[in-house]
């Protein structure tokens, strides 16, 4: 089990953040151009989601798998998007993009009045909250499963 | 799960005078440093925007609400949850227009006046005019332009405190232009 990466996107498509840990293979594009084709492609899986969905949805889209990994995917009312990537074991992932939301960006990024939101999360100690936070999943070891 | 495990802030209750009284010292020094009560009211809009694009946020960590189907939802959340967890009151919902896009808020007694008398030379104050801000401001982060006014205010004699409503339209999400 482990966790691959983390993007955190705004209302607006603009790239927060971006972390990773374990990450073999590396897109061959700039990290901008990764940002805009992640969030395109986000951007894309929302509404065909919901256009094509035959019942009404409360939550939306949520995750996709493929053979390798596993994207999770968590939106908040305001718009903000928590995306990680991580191995197939790995179960529903949303609580845990929650938590991120509720106790890493609110408490360190929205009520710090210096971090203009919007822009680039330059908070160090977000980023390591963040850092220590995911390397404590207990998914986050290859070797705990 | 243990969501809120490591917040420290939910349990402690401030002291909700020293916020009373700082909005108080925050409006006199505005009436001080603007030459008239529009510009004032102004600048507590603005402020009061400001707060809400953040507050929004505390406010969706901490309460487990999701994303309201109308606007009578909307109005329920904000004066059973949101006026309740951060002013510790609860204003009644009324005077529901016929198409359901304005409503009011009642509110009984208003926690930013408490010790406020407005003097004469005032009346185009609106005192408590930064809440109007931070309801705006916090809607519009979750899609809805709406107006919000004071309708009826304690501290110009009436019997009730009454924040204004309407719901203005829906903001659309666009993909940012220049992507692929």
């Amino acid at each position: 089990m482990t966790v691959h990466n983390l993007y955190i996107f705004d209302r607006n498509g603009a790239c927060l953040h971006y972390s990773e840990w374990n990450r073999k293979k590396q897109a061959g594009i700039s990290k901008q151009e990764e940002f805009k084709l992640m969030y395109g492609m986000l951007f894309s899986i929302r509404s065909f989601v919901s256009k094509m969905s035959p019942l009404d949805m409360r939550e939306g889209f949520q995750c996709f798998q493929t053979s390798r990994y596993k994207l999770h995917f968590y939106e908040t009312p305001t718009g903000l998007k928590f995306i990680m990537n991580t191995d197939l074991s790995v179960p529903n992932a949303r609580e845990t993009l929650h938590q991120i939301y509720s106790t890493l960006y609110v408490d360190y990024i929205v009520k710090n009045p210096l971090c203009s939101l919007g822009d680039p999360l330059q908070s160090d100690l977000f980023s390591a909250r963040l850092d220590t936070f995911i390397k404590n999943l207990p998914y986050f070891n290859p070797r705990a499963a | 799960m243990s969501r809120q495990s490591n917040r420290t802030t939910d349990n402690k209750k401030m002291n909700s005078e020293l916020f009373t009284l700082t909005y108080g010292a925050l409006v006199t020094q505005l009436c001080k440093d603007y030459e008239n009560d529009e510009e004032v009211n102004k600048q507590l809009d603005k402020m009061g925007y400001n707060i809400g694009v953040r507050l929004i946020e505390d406010f969706l960590a901490r309460s487990s609400v999701g994303r309201c189907q109308d606007f009578r939802e909307t109005a329920d959340v904000i004066a059973k949850v949101a006026f309740k967890m951060y002013l510790g009151v609860t204003p009644s919902v009324t005077n529901w227009s016929p198409a359901g896009d304005e409503f009011s808020l009642v509110l009984e007694s208003n926690p930013l006046v408490d010790f406020v008398e407005l003097p004469d030379n005032h009346n185009v104050l609106i005192y408590s005019n930064l809440l109007c801000g931070v309801l705006r401001g916090a809607l519009e982060m979750v899609q809805m332009a709406v107006d919000v006014r004071f309708a009826q205010d304690t501290l110009r004699g009436d019997n009730v405190t009454e924040i204004r409503m309407k719901f203005i339209k829906r903001i659309e999400e666009n993909l940012p232009a220049g992507d692929e």
